[in-house]
């Protein structure tokens, strides 16, 4: 699979691939990075919002 | 049969549909649903309750990213949805996901700010996730469910 890189389109064969995610609350996120030697080519992510800031609203009583 | 007292339901859905005006509103060309985008904003920025408008101070720059950012996917209208006789909710949450394709963001970002284009570029929502940085690869976010307790923008009477 072709994989775009900061050296453009390279083979993954020739590259490390690294994953990872966090699942909290508030997201679930994954990753995905590959290396070549010791040099980043290429990073995504993928964030889930799982919620949003909430908004209550509530109307004076009268009497 | 008994009176309650609260706020309409109804109301608060018409409220993110510009129904009602209890001051001076600005002067709507069309009827139709006005263009929101998605700004990314670095970890270091200030973007929170007191942003007004959409502002390039702490924005994101890099290889394919535009000033702005992009324009968010709005396919469906505004929900209200009455749960008793002092509880609703209006929710609402963009259609599809904010994709950021083919960048390079090399300074940690966390925040993407949803503003409105159609209305002078002010600001709808701050939402926060964990920092990221992206090497020439793509930035995707996924809205959250839309449903009264999970939507991407909720006003609700309790």
């Amino acid at each position: 699979m072709l994989v775009n890189t900061i050296h453009g389109e390279m083979d993954d064969s020739l590259l490390e691939k690294r994953e990872g995610s966090v699942d909290n609350d508030i997201e679930f996120t994954t990753w995905t990075e590959y290396w070549l030697d010791d040099e980043l080519v290429h990073r995504s992510a993928h964030v889930t919002l799982k919620t949003s800031p909430f908004t209550a609203l509530e109307g004076a009583l009268l009497g | 049969m008994a009176n309650t007292q609260s706020l309409c339901t109804s109301f608060l859905g018409e409220l993110m549909t510009a129904t009602h005006n209890f001051g001076t509103a600005p002067v709507r060309a069309v009827t139709s649903a006005d263009t929101f985008k998605g700004a990314l904003y670095l970890a270091s920025a200030t973007i929170n309750a007191g942003t007004t408008v959409y502002t390039t101070t702490g924005e994101v720059t890099g290889t394919g990213y535009t000033a702005g950012g992009v324009t968010i996917t709005n396919a469906t209208a505004p929900t209200a949805t009455n749960t008793s006789a002092t509880a609703g909710t209006a929710y609402w949450t963009a259609s599809a996901s904010v994709t950021y394709s083919s960048v390079t963001l090399s300074t940690a970002f966390d925040t993407m700010l949803l503003y409105n284009s159609s209305q002078s570029n002010k600001a709808v929502g701050v939402y926060t996730f964990g920092s990221q940085t992206i090497t020439a690869g793509n930035f995707t976010l996924t809205m959250p469910t839309n449903s009264a307790s999970l939507a991407l923008i909720r006003l609700s009477t309790t």
